[in-house]
């Protein structure tokens, strides 16, 4: 296929409106995703975004069997309460906060996938299963409230995020001191599970609850191994984040593979590009 | 009338006592070493004077105006920031959270007075440099700015000089010495090192599992458990 085919077929596609929506709620979605990566990621916190997912699993599993026809306002608030639940409890745990959270991610796949076997009216279960955990079609059938929820959600994360950006920071780097000068890291540690489950369940659309972990965690790895400060990191894994997505839905429509996988697999190719580029810079620095 | 006043207070976790009956008092621009063996409660101390951990009983007052923002904190380093992608700029900026209240970004007085803290403690030019890059003299220095940032009334380290390597231990000691004398900012230090302890500090608290020791340094050195745990450490090493 020659440059100017696929710019044409490109062109074409973009006609449609469910394709540019999928880009615009990618996007959003990697935007929010990445800044919110790089202080899970410190925080030592990237196992909770995935444990959510399985959490928002399996509240789409019992929002599709009761037919309510727009899941996001059953999933949002389950997946947020889990996340509350799952930072209280860790805080003082009787059961370790790892534990406790595994217990609670395999417990929601199982049920969600049993109430989905038995009680969905689908004639392709499995087909709506797959969807649900590889995010295959999903992002390019997205509807008109889905994407309004998407951009108003999206829009929401990212003002807060640049709100709280130093308290975040301070936080992050350092909770007894912030705790010391009369930052209330709690409520700040709450804030992040909070928005973390918002954007779980908006990343669902766009890959898949199996591999939201990898929006949230890669963007900001990579650019761990180039850039030295807080904020050239999280600049750096916001773009990349959206570059990511965007081209992997591209390439998605393009050669017909499968949206959430086609994202992941651009980002782990931007990590192991970053990752060369930083020991490359590491070690001239070293010598 | 005193900075901090502590009472009667007993120190644990989960119902397990590890150190009671410690009582002290702290005015402005003393010097206070707090001393005593592994576990026997020192940090906690430190962290209950913060307000991050509850005593058992007793009570921990403020006098003199001191509030939250009158105190800086140096913490023990912690695993997180090992490999935390953060610039030096970016660490003493966030000595001022404290002080933001519901403003979401520090103001320009802000930022020039974190580059005045990183003048006053020689890091001015690791200014752009990442935190995790930097020795650990360096970066003890650099969250020492970050606590001189949030208060100049009084700053509470904890172990200031773990893991720093003789010379710059020395750097450290004296330049927290400085703090005291020149801007009569009260310390308030937890230490392993007896040595440093009696000889910069104008009073001493000496955590034991038996008994509590509060007083004057030389009061301290006279006293009976002053004397033991000054020879167990080395008596040869002690200059006051």
């Amino acid at each position: 296929m020659s440059v100017s085919l696929i710019f044409e077929k490109l062109a074409l596609y973009f006609e449609y409106p469910f394709i540019r929506n999928a880009l615009i709620v990618g996007v959003l979605i990697s935007l929010c995703s990445s800044l919110l990566g790089v202080t899970l990621v410190l925080k030592r916190f990237s196992f909770i975004g995935d444990g959510l997912s399985h959490v928002a699993f399996g509240a789409l599993a019992v929002a599709t069997v009761l037919g309510i026809s727009n899941d996001m306002i059953v999933i949002i608030p389950v997946t947020i309460l889990c996340a509350v639940l799952l930072l209280k409890s860790s805080s003082k745990a009787k059961i370790k906060g790892d534990a406790s959270l595994a217990m609670l991610s395999v417990s929601a796949m199982a049920v969600g996938y049993l109430i989905l076997n038995v009680f969905s009216t689908s004639s392709n279960i499995s087909g709506d299963i797959c969807t649900t955990l590889f995010g295959s079609t999903s992002i390019l059938t997205l509807s008109r409230s889905d994407v309004w929820i998407s951009i108003v959600m999206s829009a929401a994360v990212i003002i807060i995020f640049l709100l709280f950006y130093n308290k975040i920071f301070a936080v992050t780097f350092d909770e007894a001191f912030s705790a010391a000068v009369g930052i209330r890291a709690g409520v700040y540690n709450m804030l992040i599970a909070i928005v973390t489950a918002v954007i779980i369940v908006l990343a669902m659309n766009l890959v898949g609850s199996l591999l939201i972990s990898a929006l949230v965690i890669f963007p900001s790895l990579s650019a761990m191994r180039v850039y030295k400060s807080f904020r050239a990191v999280v600049i750096c894994s916001a773009v990349l984040s959206v570059l990511c997505s965007a081209i992997g839905i591209i390439i998605s429509i393009l050669a017909s593979t499968p949206v959430g996988s086609t994202i992941v697999i651009a980002n782990i190719v931007t990590f192991s590009i970053f990752s060369a580029v930083g020991a490359l810079v590491g070690h001239r620095r070293g010598a | 009338m005193a900075q901090f006043i502590c009472r009667d207070v007993s120190l644990g976790y989960d119902g397990e006592v590890i150190a009671e009956h410690i009582s002290f008092e702290i005015n402005a621009g003393d010097y206070l070493c707090i001393v005593g063996e592994n576990g026997s409660g020192k940090s906690t101390l430190v962290r209950a004077m913060l307000k991050l951990h509850e005593p058992m009983s007793g009570e921990i007052t403020t006098g003199d105006g001191v509030s939250r923002t009158d105190v800086g904190y140096l913490p023990q380093q912690t695993e997180v920031q090992r490999d935390f992608p953060a610039s030096v700029r970016e660490i003493v900026l966030s000595g001022f959270t404290g002080h933001l209240g519901a403003r979401p970004f520090y103001s320009r007085e802000q930022k020039a007075a974190a580059v005045r803290a990183m003048e006053q403690l020689g890091i001015a030019h690791l200014a752009r440099r990442c935190y995790r890059e930097l020795s650990c003299g360096q970066q003890q220095r650099v969250l020492l700015a970050r606590a001189l940032c949030a208060a100049k009334k009084i700053l509470l380290l904890d172990e200031p000089a773990a893991g720093l390597d003789p010379k710059v231990t020395g750097e450290m000691y004296s330049l927290i010495e400085n703090f005291n004398r020149e801007d009569g900012t009260t310390i308030i230090m937890v230490s392993h090192d007896i040595a440093a302890a009696v000889r910069y500090a104008t009073h001493i608290l000496h955590i034991g599992h038996k008994r509590n020791f509060f007083g004057t340094k030389e009061e301290y050195i006279k006293s009976e458990d002053g004397r033991a745990f000054i020879q167990l450490s080395g008596e040869d090493e002690i200059r006051t």
